[in-house]
């Protein structure tokens, strides 16, 4: 555990900080008054030993459930526990993503509304989160994948989510960077979603946490989880690097570690915990102002504004909570980068990291009830966690507050392993490290 | 990278061989009901720490292999063939 610094007091929940709303008005004023204005934007709370609601894990979707627990669903006696800082976990260590181009319809209802929520973020947090909808295209290379594509973006028409196809010269008018004819895998086409596009992942994190920390919700950083407290089949609260804390309703949003949380309260789940890398470059001239997924493999690439390309490929393939990554899939991503674009040797890869996660059994996440009375589960995301931060928060709160799962949610259950109504996205079976 | 030494073929790089998932399941018997053929398909301890796991030498003897792993240090502390009984250490690893 890291411990408290010394250098920052912090704050009693009496004082909380308020940085004020922000504007363009607000940016000129502390402009030419010397930026002594701002102040620190959430309130650092310590623990007060009891809570209506504990969230465990001061990530995106812990910090969008309380601050859509606060803002929408009048419950702000809230508190999140963060073992570290806020931002540092997989919220700020993924390539930024946001799109809604799934097949399963539930899937495309659920990532749609999450959509939404990304589109109007700014206005709802006071915070910009610099939404981009660049736009994000899938290739395919052969007759069969793009017939699979086309399935999938009728389903999403059906459902009034925008998909478009595009032919070979259209790709090549949108990413003049794509190597249309490479000798094993030419580009055949691809179809856009329009409105997909990134998100700044840190800002994110930060946007929530200052909006819930202004409606009531304490944010508590430095406070590991050690143990979850039960008394029969209810669960009482949590045991914490910084005390004990009673709760009615105690909120698992840990991924990557949800195996871990949830084996403190007894329970084994249907995850496996993997590594996904990701890159990026050094900053390079705007060159690419689209998301790309390459289809003969497992690649993504975007350009961020900073000028930086950030790129990833497939999870490592075997469990692991080492936040690192290793060399054969850097290698299997960089040939591929250069498959794809081959304009792109002599771009220098500039940092790597990795980001441990919840793979689930069937590929999609866990929004659920459990066998314990009082313990909400939100894990299991895979690597697609980040576009699903608006609406996984929403839903969370939702099944809270009201004790009844989300309409749109309902279908990420616990129960539906035993049930046989997995959400199987790629039709992969009960292998996390096939999705 | 992991280096693993195949019982067959001796010392290769990982990327001879996939992950083929935890090795301490067992199929229940015919009868023994909904939870505990859930619990086998789709339940799993995924530790932090220590893990017996099967890996498949596909580019290699095509044998199936039993790992003892450690999950954040990958350290491999023994290698095996199927029928093998392999302990996990008694110390925390790396």
């Amino acid at each position: 555990m890291t411990p408290v610094p010394k250098s920052q007091p912090i704050p009693s929940s009496a004082e909380r900080v308020s940085s004020g709303r922000y504007s363009g008005w607000r940016l000129f004023l502390e402009g030419v008054t010397g930026q002594r204005g701002w102040s620190h934007a959430w309130t650092k709370a310590a623990p007060r030993p009891r809570y209506r609601v504990v969230i465990v894990g001061g990530g995106g979707h812990g910090l969008a459930t309380a601050y859509y627990l606060a803002a929408e669903y009048g419950i702000s006696d809230v508190a999140v526990l963060e073992k570290g800082p806020v931002g540092l976990g997989n919220v700020g260590r993924n390539t930024t993503i946001i799109r809604s181009n799934y097949f399963l319809p539930d899937n495309v209802r659920f990532y749609e509304y999450s959509l939404k929520l990304w589109e109007r973020l700014e206005r709802t947090l006071n915070f910009n989160v610099m939404v981009s909808q660049r736009g994000t295209l899938n290739l395919f290379h052969t007759e069969a994948q793009r017939d699979l594509y086309t399935r999938r973006a009728n389903m999403m028409r059906l459902l009034g989510v925008d998909a478009k196809a595009l032919s070979r010269a259209a790709v090549k008018a949108l990413v003049p960077l794509v190597d249309l004819d490479n000798g094993r895998y030419p580009v055949l086409g691809g179809f856009l979603q329009p409105r997909g596009g990134t998100v700044r992942h840190d800002a994110v994190a930060w946007g929530y946490a200052r909006a819930a920390s202004a409606a009531g919700v304490d944010i508590i950083e430095h406070c590991e989880v050690t143990g979850i407290g039960r008394d029969g089949r209810r669960v009482t609260g949590v045991d914490t690097t910084r005390g004990q804390i009673a709760a009615d309703t105690v909120c698992l949003a840990v991924a990557g570690h949800s195996s871990q949380l949830a084996a403190m309260a007894g329970l084994t789940l249907p995850i496996e915990t993997h590594v996904l890398q990701a890159f990026v470059s050094e900053a390079i001239k705007p060159v690419l102002d689209v998301v790309v997924t390459y289809g003969a493999g497992h690649f993504y690439v975007s350009q961020s504004d900073k000028g930086g390309l950030v790129f990833g490929g497939a999870i490592d393939g075997y469990n692991t909570y080492g936040q690192r990554g290793t060399l054969p899939i850097a290698q299997e991503v960089a040939m591929e980068a250069m498959t794809l674009m081959p304009g792109l040797a002599r771009v220098k890869v500039l940092r790597q990291w990795g980001g441990v996660m919840d793979m689930s059994m069937d590929g999609s996440p866990i929004i659920s009830k459990t066998p314990l009375d009082g313990l909400i589960l939100n894990a299991g995301w895979c690597y697609g966690g980040f576009k699903a931060i608006p609406a996984g928060g929403m839903t969370t709160a939702h099944l809270i507050a009201r004790d009844l799962a989300h309409p749109l949610a309902a279908h990420l259950d616990l129960e539906r392993f035993a049930a046989g109504r997995t959400v199987d996205e790629r039709g992969a079976g009960p292998f996390p490290y096939a999705h | 990278m992991l280096r693993i030494r195949c019982p067959w073929c001796g010392e290769r790089d990982e990327t001879e061989f996939r992950y083929r998932g935890d090795a301490n399941l067992s199929r229940p018997a015919a009868d023994a009901g909904l939870a505990a053929f859930t619990a086998y398909t789709y339940q799993r301890d995924n530790p932090r720490g220590w893990h017996l796991e099967w890996w498949l030498h596909v580019g290699g003897c095509r044998q199936l292999l039993k790992i003892v792993r450690h999950t954040v240090s990958h350290e491999i502390a023994s290698v095996g063939r199927p029928e093998d009984q392999l302990p996990l250490p008694k110390e925390p690893g790396r």
